[in-house]
Protein backbone atom coordinates (compact mmCIF):
# COMPACT_ATOMS: atom_id res chain seq x y z
CA UNK A 1 0.00 0.00 0.00
CA UNK A 2 1.66 3.20 -1.18
CA UNK A 3 1.03 6.33 0.88
CA UNK A 4 2.08 9.53 -0.93
CA UNK A 5 1.62 11.53 2.29
CA UNK A 6 4.82 10.06 3.75
CA UNK A 7 6.63 10.87 0.52
CA UNK A 8 5.46 14.47 0.82
CA UNK A 9 6.53 14.63 4.48
CA UNK A 10 9.94 13.36 3.40
CA UNK A 11 10.27 16.08 0.73
CA UNK A 12 9.40 18.78 3.26
CA UNK A 13 11.18 17.59 6.41
CA UNK A 14 14.17 15.59 5.18
CA UNK A 15 16.39 18.65 4.50
CA UNK A 16 15.82 19.84 8.07
CA UNK A 17 16.54 16.41 9.55
CA UNK A 18 19.49 15.82 7.20
CA UNK A 19 21.00 19.22 7.97
CA UNK A 20 20.70 18.58 11.71
CA UNK A 21 22.34 15.17 11.29
CA UNK A 22 25.19 16.86 9.40
CA UNK A 23 25.47 19.47 12.17
CA UNK A 24 25.58 16.85 14.93
CA UNK A 25 28.14 14.95 12.85
CA UNK A 26 30.44 17.98 12.64
CA UNK A 27 30.02 18.75 16.34
CA UNK A 28 30.84 15.18 17.44
CA UNK A 29 33.76 15.02 15.00
CA UNK A 30 35.15 18.24 16.50
CA UNK A 31 34.77 16.90 20.04
CA UNK A 32 36.55 13.68 19.04
CA UNK A 33 39.45 15.83 17.83
CA UNK A 34 39.47 17.89 21.04
CA UNK A 35 37.97 20.98 19.39
CA UNK A 36 34.90 23.03 20.29
CA UNK A 37 33.45 22.69 16.82
CA UNK A 38 30.99 24.78 14.79
CA UNK A 39 27.44 25.65 15.91
CA UNK A 40 24.84 22.92 15.46
CA UNK A 41 23.15 24.85 12.64
CA UNK A 42 26.41 25.39 10.72
CA UNK A 43 25.36 23.23 7.70
CA UNK A 44 22.32 25.51 7.22
CA UNK A 45 24.53 28.62 7.39
CA UNK A 46 26.86 27.04 4.82
CA UNK A 47 24.08 26.27 2.36
CA UNK A 48 22.45 29.68 2.97
CA UNK A 49 25.75 31.30 2.15
CA UNK A 50 26.26 29.21 -0.99
CA UNK A 51 22.96 30.55 -2.36
CA UNK A 52 24.18 34.11 -1.70
CA UNK A 53 27.27 33.56 -3.85
CA UNK A 54 27.79 34.11 -7.55
CA UNK A 55 27.10 31.09 -9.77
CA UNK A 56 30.34 30.59 -11.67
CA UNK A 57 30.15 27.74 -14.20
CA UNK A 58 32.38 26.41 -16.93
CA UNK A 59 29.39 25.32 -18.99
CA UNK A 60 25.68 25.99 -18.39
CA UNK A 61 24.91 22.24 -18.48
CA UNK A 62 26.43 22.00 -14.98
CA UNK A 63 23.32 23.82 -13.65
CA UNK A 64 21.09 21.14 -15.16
CA UNK A 65 23.16 18.24 -13.85
CA UNK A 66 23.31 19.64 -10.31
CA UNK A 67 19.53 20.15 -10.38
CA UNK A 68 18.96 16.62 -11.74
CA UNK A 69 21.11 15.20 -8.93
CA UNK A 70 18.86 16.90 -6.39
CA UNK A 71 15.61 16.01 -8.16
CA UNK A 72 16.40 12.31 -8.62
CA UNK A 73 17.63 12.04 -5.03
CA UNK A 74 14.26 13.51 -4.05
CA UNK A 75 12.42 11.03 -6.27
CA UNK A 76 14.36 8.09 -4.80
CA UNK A 77 13.77 9.17 -1.20
CA UNK A 78 10.12 10.10 -1.75
CA UNK A 79 9.42 6.73 -3.41
CA UNK A 80 11.14 4.99 -0.51
CA UNK A 81 9.20 6.80 2.20
CA UNK A 82 5.93 6.51 0.27
CA UNK A 83 6.42 2.73 0.43
CA UNK A 84 7.37 2.13 -3.19
CA UNK A 85 9.28 -0.64 -4.90
CA UNK A 86 12.77 -0.97 -3.44
CA UNK A 87 14.30 -1.81 -6.82
CA UNK A 88 12.87 1.35 -8.38
CA UNK A 89 14.17 3.36 -5.42
CA UNK A 90 17.69 1.97 -5.92
CA UNK A 91 17.45 2.69 -9.64
CA UNK A 92 16.53 6.35 -9.06
CA UNK A 93 19.19 6.60 -6.35
CA UNK A 94 21.93 5.40 -8.72
CA UNK A 95 20.65 7.61 -11.52
CA UNK A 96 20.97 10.70 -9.33
CA UNK A 97 24.65 9.91 -8.74
CA UNK A 98 25.19 9.43 -12.47
CA UNK A 99 24.01 13.02 -12.92
CA UNK A 100 26.58 14.20 -10.39
CA UNK A 101 29.30 12.36 -12.33
CA UNK A 102 28.06 13.84 -15.63
CA UNK A 103 28.13 17.30 -14.07
CA UNK A 104 31.75 16.79 -13.05
CA UNK A 105 32.67 15.48 -16.52
CA UNK A 106 30.91 18.42 -18.22
CA UNK A 107 33.45 20.89 -16.86
CA UNK A 108 36.59 19.55 -18.63
CA UNK A 109 38.74 20.15 -15.56
CA UNK A 110 41.36 17.49 -14.72
CA UNK A 111 40.58 17.60 -10.97
CA UNK A 112 36.89 17.29 -11.64
CA UNK A 113 37.62 14.38 -14.01
CA UNK A 114 39.54 12.43 -11.38
CA UNK A 115 36.76 13.11 -8.90
CA UNK A 116 34.16 11.86 -11.40
CA UNK A 117 36.15 8.69 -12.10
CA UNK A 118 36.47 8.03 -8.38
CA UNK A 119 32.77 8.64 -7.88
CA UNK A 120 32.09 6.02 -10.58
CA UNK A 121 34.42 3.57 -8.80
CA UNK A 122 32.50 4.20 -5.58
CA UNK A 123 29.20 3.53 -7.35
CA UNK A 124 30.63 0.26 -8.70
CA UNK A 125 31.83 -0.61 -5.18
CA UNK A 126 28.59 -0.04 -3.27
CA UNK A 127 25.95 -0.94 -5.86
CA UNK A 128 26.10 -4.78 -5.52
CA UNK A 129 25.72 -4.62 -1.75
CA UNK A 130 22.69 -2.31 -1.91
CA UNK A 131 20.99 -4.59 -4.44
CA UNK A 132 21.83 -7.63 -2.26
CA UNK A 133 20.16 -5.85 0.68
CA UNK A 134 16.99 -5.43 -1.37
CA UNK A 135 17.13 -9.08 -2.49
CA UNK A 136 17.67 -10.20 1.12
CA UNK A 137 14.63 -8.25 2.26
CA UNK A 138 12.61 -9.87 -0.51
CA UNK A 139 13.73 -13.34 0.61
CA UNK A 140 12.64 -12.65 4.18
CA UNK A 141 9.39 -10.76 3.61
CA UNK A 142 8.47 -11.95 0.07
CA UNK A 143 8.01 -8.36 -1.11
CA UNK A 144 10.08 -5.65 -2.72
CA UNK A 145 7.65 -2.99 -1.53
CA UNK A 146 8.87 -0.85 1.37
CA UNK A 147 5.28 -0.57 2.63
CA UNK A 148 5.14 -4.39 3.06
CA UNK A 149 8.64 -4.71 4.51
CA UNK A 150 8.06 -2.02 7.12
CA UNK A 151 4.86 -3.61 8.51
CA UNK A 152 6.35 -7.11 8.63
CA UNK A 153 6.79 -8.38 12.18
CA UNK A 154 9.80 -10.54 11.22
CA UNK A 155 13.07 -9.28 12.78
CA UNK A 156 14.80 -8.91 9.41
CA UNK A 157 18.23 -8.20 10.89
CA UNK A 158 18.33 -11.64 12.55
CA UNK A 159 17.83 -13.28 9.15
CA UNK A 160 20.27 -10.97 7.40
CA UNK A 161 23.19 -10.27 9.79
CA UNK A 162 25.78 -10.60 7.00
CA UNK A 163 23.82 -8.35 4.67
CA UNK A 164 23.44 -5.77 7.44
CA UNK A 165 27.19 -5.68 8.15
CA UNK A 166 27.82 -5.38 4.41
CA UNK A 167 25.32 -2.54 4.26
CA UNK A 168 27.11 -0.71 7.10
CA UNK A 169 30.32 -1.10 5.10
CA UNK A 170 28.86 0.57 2.00
CA UNK A 171 27.20 3.17 4.22
CA UNK A 172 30.72 4.44 4.97
CA UNK A 173 31.25 4.92 1.23
CA UNK A 174 27.85 6.51 0.75
CA UNK A 175 28.18 8.99 3.62
CA UNK A 176 31.58 10.05 2.22
CA UNK A 177 33.43 9.02 5.36
CA UNK A 178 37.08 8.08 5.75
CA UNK A 179 38.57 5.62 4.82
CA UNK A 180 36.38 5.64 1.68
CA UNK A 181 35.95 9.38 0.97
CA UNK A 182 37.68 9.10 -2.38
CA UNK A 183 35.72 11.36 -4.68
CA UNK A 184 35.07 14.24 -2.28
CA UNK A 185 34.71 14.70 1.47
CA UNK A 186 33.11 17.00 3.98
CA UNK A 187 36.26 17.59 5.90
CA UNK A 188 38.63 20.48 5.66
CA UNK A 189 41.37 18.14 4.50
CA UNK A 190 42.14 18.49 0.85
CA UNK A 191 42.29 15.70 -1.66
CA UNK A 192 42.64 16.24 -5.41
CA UNK A 193 41.40 19.80 -4.95
CA UNK A 194 37.78 18.94 -4.09
CA UNK A 195 37.19 15.95 -6.33
CA UNK A 196 33.79 15.64 -7.93
CA UNK A 197 32.53 19.00 -6.58
CA UNK A 198 35.59 21.02 -7.68
CA UNK A 199 33.87 22.89 -10.49
CA UNK A 200 30.56 23.51 -8.74
CA UNK A 201 30.28 26.93 -7.11
CA UNK A 202 27.70 28.81 -5.08
CA UNK A 203 24.08 27.74 -5.70
CA UNK A 204 25.09 24.57 -7.57
CA UNK A 205 27.20 23.40 -4.63
CA UNK A 206 24.28 24.32 -2.38
CA UNK A 207 21.98 22.05 -4.39
CA UNK A 208 24.49 19.20 -4.11
CA UNK A 209 24.69 19.76 -0.36
CA UNK A 210 20.88 19.67 0.01
CA UNK A 211 20.76 16.50 -2.11
CA UNK A 212 23.26 15.05 0.32
CA UNK A 213 20.96 15.82 3.25
CA UNK A 214 18.14 13.99 1.47
CA UNK A 215 20.55 11.11 0.95
CA UNK A 216 21.40 11.00 4.67
CA UNK A 217 17.75 10.59 5.63
CA UNK A 218 17.15 7.99 2.90
CA UNK A 219 20.14 5.87 3.99
CA UNK A 220 19.20 6.07 7.67
CA UNK A 221 15.69 5.06 6.61
CA UNK A 222 17.20 2.01 4.93
CA UNK A 223 18.77 0.98 8.27
CA UNK A 224 15.30 1.35 9.78
CA UNK A 225 14.00 -1.39 7.46
CA UNK A 226 16.36 -3.94 9.00
CA UNK A 227 14.85 -3.25 12.43
CA UNK A 228 11.29 -2.39 11.36
CA UNK A 229 9.78 -4.92 13.82
CA UNK A 230 10.34 -2.52 16.72
CA UNK A 231 10.53 1.27 16.34
CA UNK A 232 12.57 1.99 19.54
CA UNK A 233 15.19 -0.64 18.59
CA UNK A 234 15.26 0.75 15.04
CA UNK A 235 15.90 4.32 16.23
CA UNK A 236 18.60 3.07 18.60
CA UNK A 237 20.19 1.08 15.77
CA UNK A 238 20.22 4.16 13.52
CA UNK A 239 21.90 6.25 16.26
CA UNK A 240 24.49 3.55 17.02
CA UNK A 241 25.22 2.97 13.31
CA UNK A 242 25.72 6.68 12.70
CA UNK A 243 27.97 7.14 15.75
CA UNK A 244 29.98 4.15 14.56
CA UNK A 245 30.40 5.83 11.16
CA UNK A 246 31.66 9.02 12.83
CA UNK A 247 34.11 6.99 14.92
CA UNK A 248 35.38 5.14 11.84
CA UNK A 249 35.64 8.46 10.01
CA UNK A 250 37.91 9.90 12.69
CA UNK A 251 39.96 6.76 13.24
CA UNK A 252 41.05 5.71 9.76
CA UNK A 253 43.03 7.46 7.09
CA UNK A 254 41.93 7.35 3.48
CA UNK A 255 42.70 4.19 1.49
CA UNK A 256 43.41 3.75 -2.22
CA UNK A 257 40.55 3.21 -4.65
CA UNK A 258 41.77 -0.35 -5.40
CA UNK A 259 41.31 -1.30 -1.75
CA UNK A 260 37.88 0.36 -1.63
CA UNK A 261 36.66 -1.61 -4.61
CA UNK A 262 38.18 -4.92 -3.50
CA UNK A 263 37.07 -4.72 0.13
CA UNK A 264 33.55 -3.60 -0.77
CA UNK A 265 33.13 -6.46 -3.23
CA UNK A 266 34.80 -9.08 -1.02
CA UNK A 267 32.63 -8.17 1.95
CA UNK A 268 29.53 -8.00 -0.24
CA UNK A 269 30.46 -11.39 -1.73
CA UNK A 270 31.49 -13.09 1.50
CA UNK A 271 28.91 -11.80 3.96
CA UNK A 272 26.07 -10.86 1.65
CA UNK A 273 26.01 -13.78 -0.74
CA UNK A 274 26.76 -16.44 1.90
CA UNK A 275 24.04 -14.95 4.09
CA UNK A 276 21.56 -15.16 1.23
CA UNK A 277 22.69 -18.70 0.30
CA UNK A 278 22.21 -19.94 3.86
CA UNK A 279 18.82 -18.27 4.02
CA UNK A 280 17.83 -19.91 0.73
CA UNK A 281 18.97 -23.33 1.94
CA UNK A 282 17.22 -23.09 5.32
CA UNK A 283 13.94 -21.84 3.92
CA UNK A 284 14.02 -24.50 1.21
CA UNK A 285 13.16 -22.13 -1.59
CA UNK A 286 12.38 -18.51 -2.22
CA UNK A 287 9.09 -18.31 -0.31
CA UNK A 288 9.53 -18.09 3.48
CA UNK B 1 19.59 37.78 7.69
CA UNK B 2 22.89 37.02 6.08
CA UNK B 3 24.70 33.72 6.10
CA UNK B 4 27.90 34.95 4.51
CA UNK B 5 29.36 36.14 7.83
CA UNK B 6 28.55 32.86 9.53
CA UNK B 7 30.23 30.61 6.99
CA UNK B 8 33.41 32.10 5.52
CA UNK B 9 35.45 29.50 3.66
CA UNK B 10 39.07 30.38 3.04
CA UNK B 11 41.71 29.38 0.53
CA UNK B 12 45.28 29.75 1.69
CA UNK B 13 48.04 30.34 -0.83
CA UNK B 14 51.74 30.44 0.02
CA UNK B 15 53.37 33.01 -2.27
CA UNK B 16 57.13 32.70 -1.65
CA UNK B 17 56.63 32.77 2.11
CA UNK B 18 59.30 31.38 4.47
CA UNK B 19 56.55 29.07 5.93
CA UNK B 20 56.55 31.05 9.18
CA UNK B 21 53.18 32.63 8.46
CA UNK B 22 51.87 29.41 6.88
CA UNK B 23 52.46 27.50 10.07
CA UNK B 24 50.64 30.21 12.00
CA UNK B 25 47.72 30.03 9.54
CA UNK B 26 47.55 26.27 10.04
CA UNK B 27 47.81 26.77 13.82
CA UNK B 28 44.42 28.53 13.60
CA UNK B 29 42.87 25.19 12.62
CA UNK B 30 44.28 23.29 15.61
CA UNK B 31 42.28 22.54 18.78
CA UNK B 32 44.03 25.49 20.48
CA UNK B 33 42.37 28.13 18.25
CA UNK B 34 39.80 26.08 16.27
CA UNK B 35 38.47 28.57 13.72
CA UNK B 36 35.72 26.11 12.78
CA UNK B 37 33.92 27.63 15.80
CA UNK B 38 33.15 30.56 13.48
CA UNK B 39 32.29 28.28 10.58
CA UNK B 40 35.65 28.97 8.93
CA UNK B 41 36.79 26.07 6.74
CA UNK B 42 40.09 25.82 4.87
CA UNK B 43 38.84 24.59 1.49
CA UNK B 44 41.83 24.42 -0.85
CA UNK B 45 39.52 25.06 -3.81
CA UNK B 46 39.27 28.66 -5.07
CA UNK B 47 35.81 27.98 -6.52
CA UNK B 48 34.40 27.23 -3.06
CA UNK B 49 36.25 29.98 -1.20
CA UNK B 50 35.09 33.40 0.03
CA UNK B 51 38.34 34.65 1.56
CA UNK B 52 41.74 34.50 -0.12
CA UNK B 53 44.48 34.32 2.51
CA UNK B 54 47.92 35.01 1.00
CA UNK B 55 51.24 34.73 2.80
CA UNK B 56 54.57 35.88 1.36
CA UNK B 57 55.37 38.42 -1.32
CA UNK B 58 54.90 38.57 -5.08
CA UNK B 59 57.72 37.47 -7.37
CA UNK B 60 57.93 36.56 -11.04
CA UNK B 61 57.07 32.91 -10.36
CA UNK B 62 53.80 33.42 -8.52
CA UNK B 63 52.47 36.60 -10.14
CA UNK B 64 50.21 34.68 -12.53
CA UNK B 65 49.23 32.09 -9.92
CA UNK B 66 47.92 34.68 -7.44
CA UNK B 67 46.00 36.43 -10.20
CA UNK B 68 44.59 33.14 -11.45
CA UNK B 69 43.38 31.99 -8.03
CA UNK B 70 41.77 35.39 -7.39
CA UNK B 71 39.94 35.32 -10.71
CA UNK B 72 38.62 31.80 -10.12
CA UNK B 73 36.88 32.79 -6.88
CA UNK B 74 33.15 33.58 -7.20
CA UNK B 75 31.92 37.00 -5.97
CA UNK B 76 31.67 38.30 -3.28
CA UNK B 77 35.29 37.70 -2.24
CA UNK B 78 37.92 39.39 -0.07
CA UNK B 79 41.70 39.15 0.11
CA UNK B 80 43.60 39.01 3.41
CA UNK B 81 47.36 39.55 3.20
CA UNK B 82 48.96 37.74 6.15
CA UNK B 83 52.45 38.67 7.36
CA UNK B 84 54.66 41.65 6.59
CA UNK B 85 55.96 40.09 3.34
CA UNK B 86 52.41 39.88 1.99
CA UNK B 87 51.59 43.43 3.02
CA UNK B 88 54.69 45.19 1.67
CA UNK B 89 57.44 42.72 0.78
CA UNK B 90 59.00 43.08 4.24
CA UNK B 91 62.76 42.63 4.46
CA UNK B 92 62.76 41.13 0.98
CA UNK B 93 61.32 44.20 -0.74
CA UNK B 94 64.72 45.25 -2.11
CA UNK B 95 65.45 41.79 -3.58
CA UNK B 96 65.97 41.67 -7.33
CA UNK B 97 63.15 39.10 -7.79
CA UNK B 98 60.54 40.53 -5.39
CA UNK B 99 57.94 42.98 -6.73
CA UNK B 100 56.42 43.78 -3.32
CA UNK B 101 53.20 43.05 -1.46
CA UNK B 102 50.12 41.23 -2.77
CA UNK B 103 48.43 44.56 -3.58
CA UNK B 104 50.77 44.94 -6.56
CA UNK B 105 48.64 42.30 -8.33
CA UNK B 106 45.20 42.07 -6.74
CA UNK B 107 43.15 44.40 -4.47
CA UNK B 108 43.83 43.59 -0.80
CA UNK B 109 41.08 44.26 1.76
CA UNK B 110 42.78 43.46 5.08
CA UNK B 111 46.47 43.66 5.96
CA UNK B 112 47.70 41.52 8.87
CA UNK B 113 51.25 42.58 9.75
CA UNK B 114 53.71 40.53 11.79
CA UNK B 115 56.75 38.35 11.25
CA UNK B 116 55.34 35.80 11.67
CA UNK B 117 51.75 37.03 12.15
CA UNK B 118 50.34 35.51 15.32
CA UNK B 119 47.26 33.24 15.08
CA UNK B 120 45.27 35.73 17.18
CA UNK B 121 45.96 38.55 14.74
CA UNK B 122 45.22 36.31 11.75
CA UNK B 123 41.82 35.38 13.23
CA UNK B 124 41.23 39.07 13.99
CA UNK B 125 42.07 39.99 10.38
CA UNK B 126 39.71 37.37 8.99
CA UNK B 127 36.88 38.45 11.30
CA UNK B 128 37.48 42.09 10.17
CA UNK B 129 37.29 40.98 6.54
CA UNK B 130 33.81 39.52 7.15
CA UNK B 131 32.17 42.97 7.34
CA UNK B 132 33.93 43.94 4.10
CA UNK B 133 32.63 40.70 2.55
CA UNK B 134 29.10 41.64 3.64
CA UNK B 135 29.54 45.14 2.19
CA UNK B 136 30.59 43.65 -1.14
CA UNK B 137 27.58 41.36 -1.16
CA UNK B 138 25.12 44.26 -0.71
CA UNK B 139 26.95 46.18 -3.44
CA UNK B 140 26.76 43.10 -5.70
CA UNK B 141 22.97 42.94 -5.32
CA UNK B 142 22.25 46.53 -6.36
CA UNK B 143 20.52 46.82 -9.79
CA UNK B 144 23.46 48.75 -11.29
CA UNK B 145 25.96 46.04 -10.31
CA UNK B 146 23.70 43.29 -11.65
CA UNK B 147 23.41 45.05 -15.00
CA UNK B 148 27.17 45.48 -15.06
CA UNK B 149 27.75 41.79 -14.29
CA UNK B 150 25.46 40.73 -17.14
CA UNK B 151 27.11 43.02 -19.66
CA UNK B 152 30.75 42.94 -18.72
CA UNK B 153 31.33 39.58 -17.04
CA UNK B 154 33.87 36.99 -18.16
CA UNK B 155 32.19 35.19 -21.03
Amino acid sequence: MMSPVYGLIYILLAPIAGGLVAGIDRKITARMQGRVGPPLLQPFYDVGKLFEKENLVVTRSQDLYALCYLVFMLVAGALFFAGGDLLLVIFAFTLSHIFLVLGAYASSSPYSFIGAERELIQIIAYEPMIILSAVGMYMVTASFFVSDIVVSSIPIVLYLPGVFIGFLMVLTIKLRKSPFDLSTSHHAHQEIVKGVTTEFTGPNLGKIEIAHWYEYVFLLGFIFLFFAFSIPIALLAIAVAYLLEILIDNTFSRVKWQFTLKSAWIIAGMLGLINLAVLYYLSGGLQP
Amino acid sequence: MTYLKRSPWIIHYDASSCNGCDIEVLACLTPMYDVERFGIVNTGNPKHADIFVVTGSINEQNREVVKNIYEQMPDPKVVVAVGICATSGGVFRECYNVSGGIDKIIPVDVYVPGCAARPESIIDGIVKSLSILEEKRTKMNTPAAKKDALGGGIQ
